[in-house]
């Protein structure tokens, strides 16, 4: 699997700077969390990785990121090919009004699939732990799942594609505890075979799951979110090199 | 007087004074319970109004109903005439104003809502667009007349159902868009991300997801656009369908009657036998009406069960 390299990323909403001067380097087969108080552009940051950032009217970024040596921002970069290799898991879980199977089968076809279909659903759902709760309802709507059964049927559909890269933005914020434990420990699983990265609210969550944490910051109202601190998580938590850090980590703001 | 007023302002926001909440609450729920029974005032007058109309119609034309009626071609002598020619001639309108006028409408707004830019020139179409729903259908007849039976005579054969069906579609695609655009606008953005997320073009996520979606809404303008166009009359008579007419058209290219055509020819006839064919033909175009809503409201319903 990859990595991502990211160079001196600035994030604009038309004429809004939402994030300035991100360099961070994304580990392959590492869980890299990202975390900070609301509004500091860690979801913003975390769109512009595969180029979702941009799909908002009049949104735009500037500056490098490489998937592996490939500069997803080059002018010949596509952005359909993109974001099947860097796939993405949204805060409320959006699965398609079809059926379960059709869910996973759908982005998997339109990339042009041939193997066995049956078995990449099979072997997709199981990577995101749900395989034992839908096999006997696949011809039931996506819809007719729990919550966070949704958010797995979500991360289940993005297996489906192969990417090398999963981006998880907030995924388990609208789940319930159980739901959010079901979703962490597919992700110990996940790293194995793909390059995580994740923005959540919650720290210990961040704690828990990742070998890398970033922390965004902003230090006065109306500036562009920056990434104040990046390093190994159990840095970030017990010695943050960074007062900011120390302050939100051990839980005196945000 | 201002200070007194002050003074009253002053006593009204006083703690000092007693309860400050002081509403009569049984008078609140009289006035609640005669704002109810007003409303349904203004709705039984609309319903009421309707029903003796339809009642009206029933029971003059129900008795002049027959299969004779239906398959009759149209005659000088009252008892003899009937409705065929102008009920296939609003058949085949219907059909073929649906052929042109939904790929048309529901591509309009795929387009303006999935694929035009926000600028200028797309807000200038869509307030004209929401204008043009407006326009007296009686405009939209002579455009046609201009286009369709003038212009583009040699094509379209003049005043031919197909020259008819076209005015219609353009004066029911803006009511069809406007809609259509309306059911993409409910479905939520996070159906596109998420579709985009996995690597699919545009026209793949609309495909596979925002159309079957924004159907059973566009469905829903169409069937009452279509509804719209089967009863005109203004728009028809300036484009040329026929009242008095002895065969029944055979493809789009022939001359025509309609429904509302015939029925209008009858009522200004002298003969009170003419009245009452009138009336019939009221019941005929009603239940042709009611025909085609009942089988778009099933369609709705199909594709909504889909979802």
């Amino acid at each position: 699997m990859l990595g991502m390299k990211i160079e001196d990323l600035s994030a604009f909403y038309g004429s809004f700077k939402a994030v300035t001067g991100v360099s961070m380097n994304i580990q392959a087969n590492k869980v890299t969390a990202l975390i900070g108080p609301s509004g500091c552009g860690k979801s913003t940051f975390l769109r512009c990785l595969n180029r979702m950032h941009e799909v908002i009217p009049g949104a735009y970024a500037e500056g490098g990121v490489h998937l592996g040596d490939q500069d997803i921002y080059a002018k010949d970069a596509d952005p359909v090919t993109i974001r099947r290799r860097i796939g993405m898991v949204f805060q409320k879980p959006n699965p398609f009004s079809k059926s379960i199977y059709e869910n996973v089968a759908w982005g998997a076809r339109i990339n042009g699939y041939k193997g066995d279909m049956d078995e990449l659903v099979e072997r997709s759902l199981r990577r995101a732990a749900l395989w034992e709760e839908v096999k006997d309802k696949l011809k039931k709507s996506g819809f007719d799942l729990s919550g966070g059964q949704q958010q797995r049927l979500v991360i289940a559909r993005t297996l489906a594609v192969e990417p090398e890269v999963i981006l998880m933005d907030e995924p388990a914020s609208a789940l319930d505890p159980v739901s959010t434990q079901k979703i962490e420990d597919t992700m110990a699983d996940l790293k194995k075979r793909y390059t995580v990265v994740i923005v959540t609210h919650n720290m210990q969550q961040a704690a828990r799951i990742s070998d890398y944490t970033g922390f965004f910051y902003i230090e006065h109202m109306g500036d562009p979110g920056r990434l104040w601190e990046f390093d190994e998580t159990d840095k970030v938590f017990s010695a943050p090199g960074r007062k900011e850090t120390e302050d939100y980590v051990t839980g005196r703001f945000g | 007087m201002a200070t007194k007023s002050g003074t009253q302002t002053s006593r009204k926001g006083g703690p000092e004074q007693g309860p400050l909440f002081q509403s009569s609450t049984s008078a609140r729920h009289t006035l609640d319970r005669m704002f109810a029974v007003l409303v349904f005032i203004a709705t039984m007058i609309g319903l009421v109004v309707l029903v003796v109309l339809l009642v009206d119609i029933a029971l003059d034309g129900l008795p002049r109903l027959s299969w004779d009626f239906i398959t009759s071609y149209s005659s000088v002598i009252p008892d003899n005439t009937g409705i065929y020619p102008a009920l296939l001639g609003s058949l085949w309108l219907l059909a073929l104003t649906g052929i042109i006028s939904v790929p048309l409408g529901i591509g309009a707004a795929t387009y303006l809502e999935e694929y035009a830019p926000d600028n200028w020139l797309t807000r200038l179409i869509e307030i004209n667009i929401s204008n043009l729903a407006g326009v007296p259908s009686i405009i939209y007849g002579l455009l046609g007349l201009g286009i369709f039976v003038n212009l583009l005579g040699p094509i379209t054969g003049g005043q031919t159902i197909v020259a008819g069906a076209l005015t219609l579609s353009l004066l029911i695609l803006p009511v069809i868009i406007i809609a259509t655009r309306e059911a993409f606008r409910t479905i939520p953005g996070a159906v596109r991300e998420g579709g985009y997320a996995l690597g699919a073009t545009r026209w793949e996520v609309i495909k596979a997801h925002l159309l079957p979606m924004a159907v059973p809404g566009a469905l829903t303008g169409t069937i009452l656009a279509l509804s719209r166009a089967i009863g005109e009359t203004a728009p028809l008579i300036v484009v040329g369908a026929a009242t008095y007419i002895t065969f029944a058209p055979e493809s789009p290219l022939s001359s025509y009657s309609a429904l509302p055509i015939q029925i209008y020819s009858w009522v200004s006839q002298p003969q009170p036998g003419f009245q009452i064919a009138a009336a019939a033909g009221i019941v005929v175009l009603m239940v042709v009406l009611l025909l085609a809503n009942s089988v778009a409201i099933w369609l709705r319903n199909k594709y909504q069960r889909r979802v």
